[in-house]
């Protein structure tokens, strides 16, 4: 550093303190401070007041009492008797679940859709391109109401519901599809995943290290296939290898058994993902046309194939430039996701409005939102701010 | 310089802290020089509150409005009409967006106590109903066990709803919309099985959205008890009475044979209580703090209750309502006035 610290500081000049600068930043800063708690100070005793005057109830209190409504779709149990505070973590778990598959599947199409935009077939290029410009254009909340006026209305009613196959049901109550019955050995094979996803990492890092070293190349991906599957496979097989299917059949109004995914969830992630992969592609194209052509054809001149080129040495560097704005679609889609309640996908703000609206507590169940919304995003940043570092390092 | 930037930051602090000393006086005073009346209202609930084609609102809800600014401001056009959803209506009322809410809304004890809210009188005796698709052949809500059920989020139905099947051990998937317009879609899409709110809403969005009303049918059990009416913000007592006596004198109105037509000549009426009511005899304007002629004015301009329920959601209407219990008490109905004396 070059700045130093001042063992002699030079005495202030008496009578002249406020033309110093050290002090006037303290002051200046001071001020600030001081006028940023009076604002908040004002804003929040009037707040007070207000609500004290016009008899309205504060306080998360409310957030232990019975809640009464019910919500379609949830990841924990979840009944009329349950609490508020365990609907906002339903809506919560509901927004995370439609936020998390909406960022891999955009990341993945947007790939794709950008990628082909620069394909040298004419028609894939074009017809990407149309994608691209329509998607864009349209707002979301169109969208959304479009996604899921196609399957409500399309699809026809559970009695004359569509069945390609047996096991799997397509009607305007959703996709219903049989899963294997319940059986205590799925949370190992769960576990098993886990632990094979792990291994495979750590085969990479070890497979790299060592082609590093010596120079030999180790087949990754397939051991890594065979370690992911292999694993949750061998402890089913271990597990007595239970085949028992719980299929949906038509009970009264509605199918039951299976796993549904239900139209308003499907109208929220393809909204989301079609909306999202249209910015990505273009940030993945933008991405690619800034590495220089000269890298692609000096790969070539080493003799790679055109998919080795792509994969290790344009998207590497197209990397750096991709990551940061897709930081914000992803920090977009998040958010956007709030917009489920337009087409009745219980996500946390649908949830949270339902409580505001039973409770009157609007203050609080805004500032549950705020406090979500922003962990979420920071949180997001942060991962991506840190993935993006760990790839810069690759670059000298 | 610098004094200057230090000069208006103080001047920003105080100017914060001067407002919201805004001296307090009763919301009648600030209608009356604002010259409007503010009312919040449903976002399109034919025969309650609905635009018709030329884009003047119309209902039940929407003469109650007419009556108020008749008695407040002697102009029952002098209204501002601010269209809420079931989850944007408390809050609006509570931030002052509007002064009154007439929005077929329940009067609970929670919403009267802890929401800063008071009702004012109940205009309109509702209860929560089921409308499913005739073709279903379902003849009782009792068997509507897993049926898909499509409902407005933020109001009393949905509560109501998860009661009715908890309490007779059945089960159901709530589709949760919050535009009405959607979750009409919804339901006429076939999303749902079932529609469920008031049977007043039923019949409304029965008369005025399906294709052919003949293909549904309102289930015969009524689930809950719906009082609807307007509703003012806590800390304005005088506001609150005069909409309390407005939507008293409409029924009062119709006991006493007092109607839009015969208005004028019932000026000369010997019975008293027309001549209290019309400000023949004066007292009752100055007790509410309005001209002698409130009454007069809110008649002459939306008729009494029961011109007001024949007109918007009658037998003769789209919507096809009977008077049921909303009857007059002597004619075997609940709707009740208190005297104006």
């Amino acid at each position: 550093m070059t700045v130093e610290t001042h063992p002699h500081r030079a005495p202030i000049p008496k009578g002249r303190w406020l033309y110093d600068a050290r002090v006037r930043s303290v002051l200046y800063q001071t001020l600030l401070v001081v006028i940023l708690v009076a604002v908040g100070w004002y804003l929040i005793s009037n707040l007070l007041v207000n609500l004290e005057r016009q008899n309205i109830a504060t306080g998360y209190g409310f957030l232990d009492r019975e809640a009464g409504f019910e919500i379609s779709e949830s990841l924990i149990s979840y009944g009329a008797a349950d609490s508020y505070g365990r609907a906002f973590i339903v809506g919560l778990l509901n927004t995370f679940q439609v936020a998390i598959l909406g960022i891999v599947l955009a990341t993945i199409l947007g790939t794709l859709v950008g990628i082909m935009r620069l394909s040298s077939n004419w028609l894939l290029a074009k017809v990407s391109a149309v994608y691209v410009e329509i998607m864009r254009n349209i707002p979301l909340l169109l969208q959304l109401f479009i996604w899921y006026a196609i399957i409500t209305v399309s699809m026809p009613s559970p009695r004359a519901a569509l069945q390609p196959f047996t096991g799997l049901v397509l009607s305007n109550r959703g996709i219903q599809m049989a899963v294997p019955a319940a059986d205590p050995i799925h949370p190992w094979m769960w576990a098993g995943l886990l632990i094979g996803i792990g291994l495979a990492i750590g085969i990479k890092i070890w497979a790299k290290r060592r082609q590093d070293a010596t120079g030999q190349p180790f087949p990754v991906a397939l051991t890594a296939a065979g370690v992911i599957i292999g694993l949750p496979l061998a402890i089913w097989v271990l597990g007595g290898a239970p085949t028992e299917m719980s299929i949906p059949e038509l009970q009264g109004f509605n199918f039951r058994g299976g796993r549904t995914i239900s139209p308003e969830f499907a109208a929220v992630l393809f909204g989301l993902t079609f909306y999202t992969a249209a910015f990505i592609a273009e940030i993945v194209r933008a991405g690619i046309l800034a590495v220089s052509y000269g890298q692609t054809e000096a790969a070539a001149a080493l003799g790679l194939r055109s998919n080795m080129i792509m994969r290790l040495v344009v998207l590497p560097q197209a990397l750096r430039i991709i990551i940061p704005p897709t930081t914000s679609q992803y920090l977009n889609l998040a958010k956007n996701s709030s917009l489920a309640v337009a087409v009745g996908y219980p996500d946390l703000v649908s949830v949270g409005n339902t409580t505001l609206n039973q409770t009157g507590q609007a203050i609080e169940a805004i500032s549950i939102f705020m406090a979500v919304y922003l962990s979420i995003s920071l949180s997001i940043s942060a991962f991506m701010n840190w993935y993006n570092k760990h790839i810069a390092l690759v670059e000298r | 310089m610098r004094i200057k930037t230090l000069l208006a930051a103080s001047a920003a602090v105080s100017a914060f802290a001067m407002i919201g000393t805004a001296a307090a006086q009763d919301l009648t005073q600030t209608i009356q020089e604002r010259d409007e009346l503010n009312c919040g209202v449903s976002t399109g609930l034919a025969g309650f509150s609905n635009p018709d084609s030329e884009g003047n609102w119309t209902g039940l809800d929407v003469d109650v409005c007419k009556a108020v600014a008749a008695a407040v401001l002697g102009d029952d056009d002098a209204v501002s009409y601010t269209p809420l959803t079931a989850q944007q209506r408390f809050t609006a009322l509570q931030a002052g967006e509007v002064d009154i809410l007439s929005r077929n809304t329940t009067w609970t004890l929670t919403r009267d106590t802890s929401l800063g809210l008071h009702f004012a009188g109940v205009t309109f005796y509702d209860g929560q109903g089921f409308m499913v698709p005739a073709d279903i052949e379902v003849d009782s809500a009792l068997d509507l066990d897993g049926a898909s059920v499509c409902v407005q989020p933020g109001t009393t139905t949905e509560l109501n709803l998860a009661d009715y099947f908890r309490a007779n051990d059945m089960e159901f998937e709530p589709v949760v919309i919050e535009q009405l317009e959607e979750v009409n879609a919804a339901y006429f899409s076939g999303r749902c099985d079932v529609y469920t709110t008031d049977r007043s809403g039923l019949a409304s969005i029965r008369a005025t959205v399906a294709d052919n009303p003949s293909d549904h049918v309102i289930l015969p059990e009524t689930i809950s008890k719906e009082p609807l009416g307007p509703a003012v913000r806590q800390g304005n007592d005088q506001f609150l009475n005069i909409v309390k006596w407005v939507v008293f004198a409409l029924v009062e109105a119709e006991e006493l044979g007092v109607n839009s037509e015969n208005l004028d000549e019932m000026m000369d009426s010997e019975n008293p209580g027309i001549q209290r009511l019309l400000g023949v005899s004066p007292g009752m304007g100055e007790h509410l703090g309005l001209d002698e002629s409130w009454a007069y004015d809110v008649i002459a301009a939306v008729g009494n209750y029961g011109e007001i329920f024949d007109r918007n959601v009658g037998p003769d209407t789209a919507v096809g309502l009977d008077r049921g219990v909303n009857d007059l008490w002597t004619n075997g109905g609940i709707m009740y006035a208190m005297p104006v004396r």
